[in-house]
């Protein structure tokens, strides 16, 4: 054999496989998505027909279900970026320092997030539908007498409270990671000069961990806006279709209503919004970061 | 960061509170573990109580009818399957990219970490379509084929960032000795590699053991139903079943509690170092 044709060998056996499984599982859909999502096609079985722009003027003037969910996805995101990313990084913050049971805090705190979201939403449905009612019979808190699926502002903030309570323990380890990495004589400096620890944490140890929040910030948005599992096990999109999120909804447009044409519009959408959400926030971020 | 190192009066304090807080994150399992061994009644009655008796009953039950050993061993199957091939399948591109910096490697590495941001519901309508196509409904091997593609962007994209710190110095000596890529690859990188290996093979670990979306998409043969979709099919059928449906969800978030208790350093490490990069 000689060189180019070895070459030409180790070229095929080392990508090849990679590229393949690539193009068939995510660039052929993708670039089908394209097409599909200016037609009318009602299944897999059958031929989609080339309809032009009709899905999209349908689903910006004619779909209520499709902008509620848009809104309870960007209502959500805001509620669960913030408290996800303030609990985490108070966790972590509280967690770098030297206590004696720390790495089992650790342990706990992000347990939560090795259990999918599916069955973490059917647990947490026992929790809202008999937990909270029983202690609320014990303790007449008013808070846990709520009827907490029921109703479409409880409903709501359930969501967030079993997402926050799932992933706040995964942003506290990449916290921790970015704690541990600011140099402790800046710290030590700053203290000596008298800076309060709210001026420290504010002027030294936030600006010193803008790539940990860049890439919570991130991971936070990216699931909160791609949420399906939790919502389908503990709502279902319900009361009302109240929080059916984006993701929920293309899939109840496609697998329940049959519409796939439809379902691969929204579909494309959504890659859009969320291409421009999170390359907006990486992109303010990232120029926030600062080196010590 | 630590400032000080003394265990003083507000660190003692900040514990505490710590602590409490941790409680508090334990409650929904709490409730979960009493709940699952109460008999239906006393379970109606008082949720938050300690059983009155335990009825290990449900358990049994629940076992049977979710039939957990074949769902454990399928969900078993495919997590492991897809994550021998995506290791082997990505180390071996990422490899390939870094030494070969040719322009078409350039080009698909750009596409790789393009196609990243590519939420799974943008394209999983399409995905039916040509999974059907080709055949791959209703298996276990199309199931895998589908975590191949949906993980190996990701994957060769954090083992490049890896292969780029290894230094090429020893290659070449192993080069001069008579070794040809292959050997290369599989005798001195591939060692090297190996910390490389356990953070991918754990970040793809919890996303396959726990996807729903994707097998029940492909998955339509319940002798097929992995941990997940077997949960969400005994939810249907057994709707506020709770002395059936707690026991089958303990049973459900046993192994991978099991695995993350076992692996838990490794876990943090790879989270650590799957984020720096990312």
């Amino acid at each position: 054999m000689n060189r180019k044709s070895s070459q030409m060998m180790q070229q095929f056996i080392f990508v090849g496989p990679a590229l393949f499984f690539f193009m068939l599982i995510i660039a052929a859909p993708f670039l089908l998505g394209m097409y599909y999502s200016f037609t009318e096609w009602s299944g897999a079985s059958k031929d989609p027909v080339w309809i032009g722009f009709a899905n999209f003027t349908k689903i910006f003037t004619d779909d209520p279900a499709f902008l509620k969910s848009f809104t309870f996805t960007a209502l959500f995101t805001v509620a669960g970026v913030l408290l996800t990313n303030l609990i985490g990084f108070f966790l972590a913050y509280f967690l770098t320092k030297p206590l004696k049971t720390k790495n089992l805090l650790r342990t706990v705190f992000f347990m939560p997030n090795v259990i999918g979201g599916l069955l973490l939403g059917f647990i947490w449905q026992f929790i809202f539908v008999r937990g909270f009612a029983s202690v609320g019979e014990v303790t007449g808190l008013a808070f846990f007498n709520l009827p907490w699926l029921g109703d479409e502002t409880t409903a709501f903030w359930a969501i967030v409270i079993v997402f926050v309570w799932q992933t706040a323990g995964y942003l506290m380890v990449i916290y921790i990671s970015s704690l541990n990495n600011v140099p402790t004589d800046v710290l030590e400096a700053a203290q000596i000069d008298g800076a309060t620890r709210g001026q420290i944490l504010r002027s030294i140890i936030v600006p010193l961990i803008m790539p940990g929040v860049t890439v919570c910030l991130f991971l936070a948005i990216s699931w909160s806006f791609k949420m399906f599992d939790l919502n389908l096990s503990l709502t279902k999109g319900g009361p009302f279709r109240s929080t059916e999120s984006l993701a929920l909804n293309i899939y109840n447009e496609a697998f329940v209503n049959g519409r796939y044409g439809l379902g691969t519009a929204k579909a494309l959408i959504f890659f859009i919004v969320v291409a421009i959400i999170t390359s907006i926030q990486v992109r303010l971020t990232k120029s926030r970061e600062v080196e010590a | 960061m630590e400032t000080s190192k003394n265990y003083r009066f507000s660190t003692f304090f900040t514990e505490i509170i710590m602590i409490l807080i941790a409680l508090l994150f334990l409650v929904p399992f709490y409730f979960l573990f009493v709940n699952s061994v109460k008999s239906f009644g006393d379970l109606l009655t008082n949720a938050a109580a300690w059983p009155k008796a335990f009825e290990w009953g449900n358990y049994q039950r629940a076992w049977e009818i979710t039939k957990f050993p074949k769902v454990l061993f399928n969900s078993l199957f495919v997590t492991i399957v897809s994550n021998l091939l995506l290791v082997l399948f990505s180390s071996m591109t990422a490899y390939r990219m870094v030494r070969h910096n040719s322009r078409f490697n350039r080009i698909l590495f750009a596409l790789f970490v393009a196609a990243m941001v590519i939420p799974f519901q943008s394209i999983m309508i399409p995905l039916v379509k040509v999974t059907s196509t080709v055949g791959l409904m209703n298996s276990h091997y199309g199931l895998i084929i589908c975590y191949l593609g949906f993980g190996i962007p990701i994957s060769v994209f954090l083992f490049h960032g890896f292969v780029k710190s290894v230094p090429i110095e020893i290659e070449e000596a192993a080069r001069v000795d008579g070794s040809n890529a292959y050997g290369v690859f599989f005798r001195i990188v591939y060692p090297l590699m190996r910390p490389m290996y356990v953070t991918i093979i754990i970040l793809n670990t919890l996303w396959i053991w726990n996807d729903y979306l994707l097998p029940s998409i492909i998955l339509q043969n319940s002798s097929l139903h992995t941990i997940p979709i077997a949960t969400y099919a005994f939810f249907g059928q057994y709707t506020k079943q709770w002395d059936l449906a707690l026991p089958a969800l303990v049973l459900g978030i046993t192994p991978v509690i099991i695995f993350f208790l076992l692996m838990q350093k490794y876990i943090i490490q790879g989270i650590t170092a799957g984020s720096v990069k990312g």
